[in-house]
This record gives C-alpha cells, sequence and structure tokens, in this order.
C-alpha cells in the first residue's frame, strides 16, 4: 500500500501511466473506431493530416488512413512488446536463477552463453534470426524475446548471488530446506521485484527492436505496424513528412511511457535512495 | 604491466565465447531456406542442377555439417572468410571496405554520447530534484524512447530538406573529388548527422548512469571526510567524487558496445552509409549468408577489442582492479 | 587536566530531525565544553545522538538535518551561524575529524600520501616538496612503519589498524586544536584497537590537543576519558570526570550502561557434564582463490586441524579476532561449509562424512543463530512463520506448527501477538529473538551461535545473553558460542578455544584460560581489552 501511495506521489510515474493507458485504450478500441481493414485502400493517396475530416491524420503513399495504422500499430507494440518481455524475463530468471544459486561449472557454462549473446550485437542478431526463420509475427516477436533474456539474466543472478550468502538463506539451510525450497521461496520472492521492473526496460528495447525491424521491411509486411509505416513513409520523405512523423510520434510515447511506468516501479518499490 | 597481463587474460577468456559464437550462428544459417548457391544461382538469372552440384561440390557444400563446420573454422584461422557470391569479391575484402565508416561513426557517436553525457549528469547530479535536473532527466528520457531510425529521418528533413545545411546521406560527396583537409570535412559533415542519431539514446543512457553514479558516490564516506579536510564542493567533485563516478560509465562503454554496432545498422541504412551496419543489412535482404556470417565474426570481434580497451581504461582508472590478481 | 578556558563549548543546542522521524529532535538543548589538552567522551548507544553531535559542530549533518537553536562557540565563532568559507577554513585545519570506518572514509582511488597532502594542499602554502616531506613525518608519527611506501599505497594496500593510522595523520596534519573521533576503534579487532587508543592518547599529551570522542563503550571511557559526557535519545542524563562516573554514576542509564561492560573474569565454574555431546578432530577447511590455468593460485587455510569437545549441556565459547577462522568452523560444524578434512561426532554419527540429503534430515539435532538481526530473517515473511519454518520443512502440520510458534514467542520473550508482523517491524533485540525462536522450534541439542549479540546495543546484549543461559538451563541445551568479544565469552561460556589463523592456540576452563593464561595470543587479547584495569579494580 505504501508503494502505491509513493507510486502516485511521483508526477513523471503518472503521467507514464496516464500515456500507457492511453496507448493500451487506442489498442482495444482500434476494431471499434476502423472496424475495416487499415491496410485496405481508403481514399485518395497523400492527404495531409487535418485536411479532411474523414481521415483525421491523413493518408499515406497507397490511399490507406494513417489513423487507423496507429491504432492497430498500438495493438502490434504491445503484443510484440508484451510476449517478448515476458520469453525474455522467463529465459533469464530460468538461468539467472540457476548460474547465481549454484555457481560453480553451471555458472561457467550459463555465464560463457550469456557473454556469447551479449558480445554478438543484438540487432545483427535479430538480422540473422529473421533470416533464418523469416518474418512473421511469430517469429519476429521470438525473436526480439530471444536477443533480449541476457540483461534480466545477469541482473537475476547477481541477485541471486547476493542473496545466497544472506543469512536468511543460510538459516533456511540451516532449518533443512531442499535447493528448490530455497530458491523459489527463500530467495525468488527477494529477487524478484527488481527484474520485474527491470522488464520496463525489456519492453521500451524490445518495441524499439521491432519498429526497427519493420522499418527496414524485416518485420511482418501483413499487419498494421509502425515501423512499417515509418518505412512507407521514408519514400515520400521529402514533402509527405507527416507519414513517418507520426507513427515515430507514437512510438516515442509508448516507449517513454513504458520506461516512466517501470521508473515510477522502481522507486515506488525500492525508495532507499529518496530516504537518505 | 600486470594491468596488460590482466587485461590479456580477460582477451583469451574471450576465445570460447567468440567460439560459441561462430559455431552458434554457423548451425543456426544451415536452417536457412537456400544456401550460397542458390543465392548465386538467382544472381546469374539460374541454371541447371548439375551445375549447382558442381559448385555445391566446389565450395564444399555436400559435405555433412559438422565437416563444413570444420572447413570453416579451419579457414577462419588463416583469416579466410570465404566468397561473397553476390558481390563476387572475398567476404574480408567486402568487409574491410566497409569498415571504416563504421568504425568513424561508432567513434565519433561514442566520444559525442560519452561526453556529453558525462557533462550533462553531473549538472543534473548538483541541481538534484531542481529544475536542471528535471529538464535534464526528462530530455533525457525522451531520447532514450525515440526510434533512432525515426530521428535519423526527422533530422533529414530538418536540417538537410528545409535547412539545407548537411548532406542527407552518403559518406563523401561522389561528384567532388577534393584531397587533404577537404575531404575530411566533407566526410565529417557527413557523419555530424548519422553520429547524432546514433549517439542519442547512448547519450540518454550515460547521462542517467552518471547522474546517479554520482549520487552514489557523493553519498560515500570519503566525501564526508574531503568535507571534513575543509574542501570546497567544486574540489569534492573534481578530486574525490568524479572519478569514483566514472567507473561505472567505463563498465557501460564495454557492454554497450554490442547494441552499438546493432544500432548502426539501422542508422547507416537510414543514411546510406556503405558500412559494416548496412552490409548486414544488404546480406539478409540478398540472402548472402556467407557475408552475414562473416560480419557476425566481425563485429563480435570488435566488441571484444572494446572490451579489452575498457578493461584496460578501467584498470588505469582502479588500482584496486589490478592488485586482485 | 587543565582548567583554561574551553577551547569548545556547545550551548543547549538543539538538532532537528526531517519529519517522519522517530523524533523531532536528533539533540535537544545539549551544552558541553571542552578545554584545551583534554579528552571528553560522549558515551551512548545508537540513536542516542552522539554521531550528530560531532556532525552537528563539524556542520557535516546529513541532507534534511538542522541545528535548532543554541550555540557552539569555537575560537570567537559560533559554528552555527558563521559563513561556509569559514567554515571550510575551520574545517580541517582547527577542528579534524577521524571516522567510525576507515576503509570507506578513504577514497579507493587514490593514495594515502596523496588524501593526507591534501589538506596541507588547501590550507598552506607549501610547495610539493615540503608536502611531500611532512607527509612522511607525519606517518612516521603515527608510527606506521615504511611511511614512504605507506604514502604511495592505495588504502586497500593497507591493513585496517594502519588505515586508521592514516586518517588520524591527516587528522593531525595541520595540529588542529580540537579533534572529533567518532568511534574510531569499533570497526577494528581488539589488540588493533588497543594500539590505535594509546596513539590517540599519546599524540593528544604531545600536542596538547582537545579531543572529543564518540563511544559506544564504557570501557574505551575508562581507557582514555579525562571527563564523560552520558547520552541518552538526544539528552545528556549525566557528565562528570571520568573516574566519578565510572565509580559512582547516578543515572539508572549510566549504571546500566556500565553494568553491561562486566569484567573478564568468569563467573564461578558450574559442574560439567562427563557425556560428551559433540566431538570435533582434526577439522580442517582450506580456500583457493583466484588463480587461471593454474597460475597465481591463493591457497587460504582458514581452518586448520582443530579438535575440541563440548559436554552436554554446556558453553564451549570459540574466541577470536577476524580472519581467525571462527565463523568458518562454525559454518563447517553445521555443514554450511564442507569440511576438507575431520570428523565432526554428534551422537556418534559423523557430520563431516554425511550427505547433503542426510544432513537436512538431522537438521532438528543442530541448530544455528546468526549474527545479523537485519539479514537473517527473511523480510517478506511473518514472525510466525519464520519460527513455524523448520517444522513445516520437517513434515509438521502447518497449523500446529504455527500454534508452537506463539508458544515459544512467550519463551523467548516476545509478545505473541507480534507473530503477525513482519521482522522490519521489530528492533534489533526482539529480531535476535525470533531468530533464536526459529532454531528453538525443532527442538536442536546443539545450538551453534555465531556472534549472536555482537550487532546490538550493549544493554540489549545482556538481556539476550541472559535469555540464552536460561534456555540452556530450561532445555538442557549445549552450545557453541562464537564470539570476538572476551567479556561476552566470559559471562557465558564454560569452556572456551581461543583460536588465531585457523587454529585452535589455547582451550580449557573459562575461568583458567582468562585467569591464567598460557599463549603468548591469549595474554595479548587479555591485556587488550580496553578499560580491563578498570574492571578488575572496580569489581574487586
Amino acid at each position: 500500500m505504501d508503494a502505491v501511495k509513493r507510486y502516485f506521489r511521483s508526477p513523471a510515474a503518472v503521467l507514464g501511466l496516464v500515456l500507457l493507458l492511453i496507448v493500451v485504450g487506442m489498442a482495444i478500441s482500434a476494431g471499434y473506431f476502423y472496424p475495416r481493414d487499415p491496410l485496405a485502400l481508403a481514399g485518395r493517396p497523400l492527404i495531409w493530416p487535418f485536411a479532411n475530416p474523414r481521415f483525421l491524420l491523413g493518408t499515406d503513399n497507397s490511399g490507406r488512413d494513417i489513423a487507423a495504422q496507429v491504432f492497430y500499430g498500438a495493438r502490434i507494440s504491445l503484443l510484440i512488446g508484451g510476449v517478448a518481455t515476458l520469453i525474455a524475463v522467463t529465459i533469464g530468471i530460468l538461468v539467472g536463477a540457476l548460474a547465481g544459486y549454484y555457481g560453480g561449472w553451471i555458472d561457467n557454462i550459463l555465464m560463457r552463453i550469456t557473454e556469447a549473446f551479449q558480445t554478438l550485437p543484438n540487432f545483427v542478431l535479430l538480422l540473422v534470426l529473421v533470416a533464418v526463420f523469416g518474418s512473421t509475427l511469430a517469429t519476429v516477436t521470438i525473436a526480439v524475446g530471444i536477443v533480449s533474456w541476457p540483461a534480466p539474466a545477469r541482473l537475476t543472478r547477481a541477485e541471486f548471488l547476493s542473496l545466497r550468502s544472506r543469512e536468511f538463506v543460510q538459516a533456511g539451510r540451516t532449518l533443512g530446506m531442499r535447493d528448490t525450497q530455497l530458491i523459489l521461496r527463500e530467495i525468488l520472492p527477494n529477487a524478484l521485484p527488481p527484474v520485474i521492473v527491470y522488464a520496463g526496460v525489456v519492453m521500451a528495447v524490445a518495441i524499439l527492436l521491432e519498429s526497427a525491424l519493420a522499418f527496414l521491411r524485416l518485420s511482418d509486411a501483413n499487419v498494421a505496424s509502425w515501423g512499417n509505416l515509418i518505412g512507407l513513409g521514408r519514400d515520400v520523405l521529402r514533402v509527405q513528412w507527416y507519414v513517418s512523423a507520426i507513427p515515430g510520434v507514437a512510438i516515442l510515447i509508448t516507449v517513454l511511457a513504458v520506461s516512466l511506468v517501470g521508473q515510477g516501479l522502481n522507486d515506488a518499490l525500492n525508495p532507499r535512495l529518496k530516504q537518505r | 604491466m600486470r594491468i596488460l597481463s590482466l587485461a590479456g587474460r580477460r582477451l583469451a577468456a574471450s576465445i570460447p565465447t567468440l567460439l560459441l559464437i561462430l559455431i552458434g550462428v554457423f548451425l543456426l544459417l544451415q536452417l536457412a531456406p537456400g544456401d550460397t548457391v542458390d543465392a548465386m544461382m538467382a544472381q546469374m538469372g539460374g541454371g541447371d542442377a548439375a551445375t549447382a552440384r558442381e559448385l555445391r561440390r566446389f565450395y564444399g557444400l555436400d559435405l555433412s555439417v559438422p565437416m563444413q563446420l570444420t572447413n570453416y573454422l579451419w579457414r577462419l584461422v588463416r583469416l579466410d572468410l570465404g566468397f561473397s557470391a553476390i558481390y563476387g569479391k572475398p567476404v574480408a575484402t567486402v568487409i574491410l571496405e566497409r569498415l571504416p565508416p563504421t568504425l568513424l561513426l561508432m567513434t565519433s557517436a561514442l566520444s559525442f554520447a560519452f561526453f556529453f553525457g558525462l557533462v550533462f549528469g553531473v549538472i543534473a547530479a548538483r541541481g538534484v530534484n531542481r529544475w536542471p535536473d528535471t529538464l535534464i532527466s526528462t530530455v533525457g528520457l525522451i531520447f532514450y524512447a525515440t526510434p533512432s531510425f525515426w530521428f535519423g529521418l526527422m533530422a533529414i528533413v530538418v536540417f538537410s530538406i528545409y535547412l539545407q545545411w548537411l548532406p542527407a546521406g552518403g559518406f563523401e560527396d561522389i561528384g567532388a573529388v577534393s584531397t587533404g583537409l577537404w575531404r575530411v570535412l566533407d566526410v565529417a559533415s557527413h557523419l555530424v548527422l548519422p553520429s547524432l542519431t546514433l549517439g542519442l539514446i547512448f547519450l540518454a543512457i550515460y547521462l542517467r548512469i552518471m547522474r546517479a553514479s554520482m549520487l552514489e558516490v557523493l553519498n560515500l564516506d570519503f566525501v564526508r571526510t574531503a568535507r571534513a579536510k575543509g574542501l570546497d564542493e567544486t574540489r569534492i567533485i573534481t578530486r574525490h567524487v568524479l572519478r569514483n563516478a566514472l567507473l561505472p560509465m567505463v563498465t557501460l562503454i564495454g557492454l554497450q558496445a554490442g547494441t552499438m554496432l546493432g544500432g548502426s545498422v539501422v542508422v547507416e541504412t537510414v543514411f546510406s552509409l556503405p558500412g559494416l551496419g548496412r552490409l548486414a543489412y544488404e546480406s539478409v535482404v540478398q540472402r548472402d549468408l556467407n557475408t552475414l556470417l562473416g560480419i557476425v565474426f566481425v563485429s563480435a570481434l570488435l566488441v571484444i577489442l572494446v572490451n579489452f580497451i575498457t578493461d584496460l581504461l578501467y584498470a588505469r582508472l582502479d588500482p584496486r582492479i589490478s592488485a586482485e590478481s | 587536566m587543565s582548567s583554561t578556558a574551553p577551547i569548545l563549548s556547545v550551548d543547549r543546542l538543539s538538532v532537528r530531525l526531517p519529519k517522519g522521524a522517530d523524533r523531532a529532535h536528533a539533540i535537544s538543548e545539549v551544552s558541553l565544553s571542552i578545554a584545551e589538552n583534554e579528552i571528553v567522551c560522549i558515551v551512548g548507544e545508537s540513536g542516542s545522538g552522539k554521531s550528530m553531535m560531532a556532525n552537528a559542530i563539524m556542520r557535516l549533518l546529513p541532507q534534511g538535518v538542522s541545528t535548532d537553536g543554541g550555540r557552539i562557540l569555537f575560537g570567537g565563532y559560533d559554528l552555527c551561524t558563521t559563513s561556509a568559507a569559514e567554515m571550510r577554513r575551520i574545517r580541517g585545519a582547527d577542528i579534524a575529524m577521524v571516522f567510525q570506518e576507515p576503509m570507506t572514509a578513504l577514497n579507493p582511488l587514490r593514495t594515502i600520501g596523496d588524501q593526507i597532502g591534501e589538506v596541507l594542499d588547501i590550507h598552506t602554502d607549501l610547495s610539493k616538496a615540503e608536502i611531500r616531506s611532512r607527509v612522511l613525518t607525519l606517518l612516521a608519527d603515527v608510527n606506521i612503519p615504511d611511511p614512504p611506501r605507506a604514502a604511495k599505497a592505495y588504502p586497500h594496500e593497507l591493513s585496517g589498524g594502519q588505515r586508521q593510522r592514516a586518517m588520524i595523520a591527516m587528522a593531525l596534519a595541520l595540529d588542529p586544536k580540537l579533534l572529533i573521533a567518532d568511534e574510531p576503534t569499533t570497526a577494528l579487532d581488539v589488540t588493533t584497537q588497543a594500539q590505535i587508543l594509546k596513539l590517540i592518547r599519546e599524540l593528544q599529551q604531545r600536542r596538547k590537543t582537545a579531543v572529543l570522542f564518540i563511544t559506544h563503550d564504557f570501557g574505551v571511557v575508562a581507557e582514555i576519558a579525562d571527563r564523560v559526557v552520558v547520552m541518552q535519545h538526544g539528552v545528556v542524563v549525566e557528565h562528570g570526570p571520568a573516574a566519578e562516573v565510572l565509580r559512582k554514576p547516578q543515572h539508572a542509564y549510566t549504571q546500566q550502561l556500565i553494568a553491561a561492560v562486566p569484567p573478564v573474569a568468569a563467573p564461578p565454574a558450574r559442574k560439567l557434564s562427563d557425556e560428551t555431546i559433540l566431538t570435533l578432530s582434526g577439522v580442517a577447511k582450506t580456500y583457493r582463490t583466484g588463480g587461471f590455468l593454474g597460475r597465481g593460485v591463493r591457497v587460504t587455510h582458514a581452518v586448520k586441524d582443530v579438535s575440541l569437545a563440548l559436554p552436554k549441556g554446556a558453553t564451549l565459547g570459540i574466541v577470536g579476532e577476524s580472519g581467525s577462522g571462527k565463523s568458518t568452523l562454525a559454518r563447517c560444524i553445521i555443514r554450511l561449509i564442507d569440511p576438507d578434512a575431520g570428523s565432526i561426532l554428534l551422537n556418534g554419527e559423523d557430520w563431516a562424512r554425511l550427505s547433503r540429503g542426510d544432513i537436512r534430515q538431522r537438521t532438528q539435532k543442530m541448530q544455528m543463530v546468526f549474527q545479523d538481526p537485519f539479514a537473517s530473517l527473511n523480510p517478506r515473511r511473518k514472525a510466525a512463520e519464520l519460527v513455524a519454518q523448520g517444522p513445516i520443512v520437517h513434515g509438521t502440520p502447518r497449523a500446529r506448527a504455527l500454534s508452537e510458534a506463539r508458544e515459544l514467542f512467550a519463551l523467548v520473550g516476545l509478545d505473541p501477538s507480534a507473530a503477525d508482523r513482519f521482522p522490519h517491524e521489530f528492533s534489533g533485540g526482539q529480531r535476535q529473538r525470533i531468530g533464536l525462536a526459529r532454531a528453538l522450534a525443532l527442538k536442536p541439542e546443539v545450538l551453534v551461535a555465531d556472534e549472536p549479540v555482537s550487532a546490538l546495543d550493549v544493554s540489549v546484549q545482556a538481556q539476550v545473553l541472559k535469555l540464552l543461559t536460561s534456555l540452556r538451563e530450561r532445555l538442557g541445551l549445549s552450545i557453541i558460542f562464537i564470539t570476538h568479544d572476551l567479556r561476552v565469552a566470559a559471562q557465558i561460556c564454560d569452556l572456551v578455544a581461543v583460536m588465531k589463523d585457523g587454529e585452535v592456540v589455547e582451550h580449557g576452563l573459562t575461568g583458567q584460560v582468562f585467569g591464567s593464561p598460557q599463549h603468548p595470543y591469549t595474554q595479548a587479547l587479555l591485556a587488550a581489552i580496553p578499560g580491563g584495569d578498570f574492571a578488575r579494580t572496580a569489581q574487586g
């Protein structure tokens, strides 16, 4: 309860939550406001925003409604960002917990693998994965998740390393607890909050990664996504720059919202810095 | 000397990592639809199955996967990255041609991000929770949330199309045959927007870390000791806080090297820079898997090199490191 | 002692805490004065406001904390109101300070010589060469061996005692009129503490410096103080010449504090059982650290060939300084660490050779109490759950384990209604009682207690020790008691073993070992106890 109160005391955190709710609202209401396929031809191409009340944000090079694509794009961004984050954090916690708790050769092997993933530039690995497995919505989501797990794994490992030698864990061991009990019931609940907060960062990066992929036309071209639209607008950048500009603002706001909420959660859950 | 041997040992320890990456990506690429010969045949406009078989044998693609892997690694030892069917040149040559723009871009983006991240981080920490801090932190957050390719495009719209201050893309003016200083200036003007674009997100990260690290160090006991000695705030910052606060920043350079190299793929594409990142993109689009694997190898090497340099730097800054060995 | 005008006088000083703290003022209306060539000790437990006092004088109060009325007169200035620039000129030159933790009080990235020279650099016009030679003289003054090498060393390259000497050299660089020492020996081992106290005393006498010495330990007071100021909850409860306060304490709190520093002499020996419950023979543990491809391996013999026996119902104290291997030994006994060699016989079973699974099934027989009352309780579990954990793991139904936990609360002197609270809602002493209840819930035969009272204030220490003694009688416990504090060991242990560098150098009945120590190291330890003379004469 204190944490909730602390969260709402920070204007930045509240702003982040409001923005995030707006984006989520857009994703949910997309079908209501724009029942037609957002990728279907809607009108004359390249109508400027506010020029025609039917197309509030104008139309793109092939005459599709930009506003509709922005609404449906919220769905794609949140879906890919959310699921990829879930994948990344799950792998990360698993790897980090095993490495941090057991140490020794298990830690050695797992950390070598983590290091390999971090040494290979994540976007290059993403390109390789897309080159191999193709660019459907599912493969892109999984690929983004796979390139994003090393950071949460390192964080979880660090938490486990420090908690493992904490006296209350040793006490659990002297009481006769098994490793699984110690990991799941003693260490994990204490290690989880920072990792969950970090998921905000993972999600922000995941959304940015997917939009970059879509911008390069390497993501699923059959769904309305912000990155796709920006890539499309690049062809008419000289004059109709708004085609690229509008979805970019949508990405910015979404990533900003996710980061602000993550940071707000962090400050609310770890009030240490504020107390000093 | 001790520092060097320590960093050298870290370097040696990264050989298994490199091997792991190469084997992993090599096996991954075996799953890709189509191989180099398919790409070649497509380039030639098709051909019969006999030619394809002949070519496969010539490139050793008819061998078992483990054999192919062994061959590849053995050629790698001799710095032979294979042949690019698309570019009609050895992969090593193609990559070497594309390396300089990427190295320049990364160096300038990193310097920009590091320097301004440091300065703004210090300013924000000095005025913590007052307006300079709020302003800097807010702008930092917005930078962090800005997709770099979008920022690049908008920068082109503003600075190249409307204001016409800077070129919209390319590495140098192809029309003008310039030499010496003029060429340097020409290249520099082409690198301004890409460096800003690539550096922006890292500026945001560095500034946030520097601010947090400054606040952390300012709370440490030895800062109180410095105050008790009678030092003024400026000297406390310059003599005691800064160097301690820099340590996490240096660590971050190493950690972010891979991310930055990945970011250059997008930025080089936006600004049509003939660099490694753009090459990676092109080889994916053209299914030039040999080149892609070569890029994976070179970029991993680059990241390891950057980490080696940051290790040296860290050990220079922190005497406790060399003592541990 | 001199009767000259005071160098520093604090006049009805109050320091206000930020909103939301446990009280409004850290210190309220405190007055005290120090004359030249005088050592004044401020004594109090945590939360008494004694450290705030030091910080207020230096005007180094934490953010949000500020003085609220009163004056601090020093050299014609009121330090509460003087300008920041003037204050900076005074700090380091006229008033210097030594802190508790010498490791963190020194900048890890700069050399010792550099950090000492900095004081001279900012307050004087000396040239670089002059500063360098002054630094070497100062280091020699504080008896650091090989000053040129120490000047070039970084803090992590010196021992704790040497670091504190360097801090003292830094503080005395400009011959300040007043030296404030904030618990300067608390983080040090007892033998090092004795050396540092002696050094401060000598330097003070030579230079006629006034010293404001802050401590929680009346033993230290007896060792060093001319006058004493006793503080409790931000108020001075008693003050006067040291000898008088020590002999005839007037205030109940002072009496309690002095009683908490009992003599090192052991109480009359109890009759010990002939039956031995736990036998260690040849226990050893070696650590290998670092090393890559067989190079640079560092071998630490943490425990070397330790053989001891614990009679049933007795308490065996294992005493030693940090790094003596006593904690490693405790963890080997309970098998948190696997010993390399030797046997640990409990009821005829060798715990050193049991598998992990077998140990898990036998944990009811031997339990542990940990040092840090804050780190040893899972912050996310309620007190009753913490205590019931052990029985639940061993198959007791949850409801019954929880109700038994409440009974245990009464046993360890806690209100059973507190069972539903989380650890952070308890004080340090109460948390240690919860830790004790958790260990007792499994009805162990042997209890291994690793420094169970060293993180507690002295008055709380006494209560917990009393509880432990009474539980031993009532439950027939046999206890291995690890401590660095010889006074504590003397109070509770029937037998003691003195450890140094992983070896037991001397062991036997507490009365014998402390009464007529044979090994030179035991003799040195006993001689180093602060206020040892006071304790012996006062009680004798």
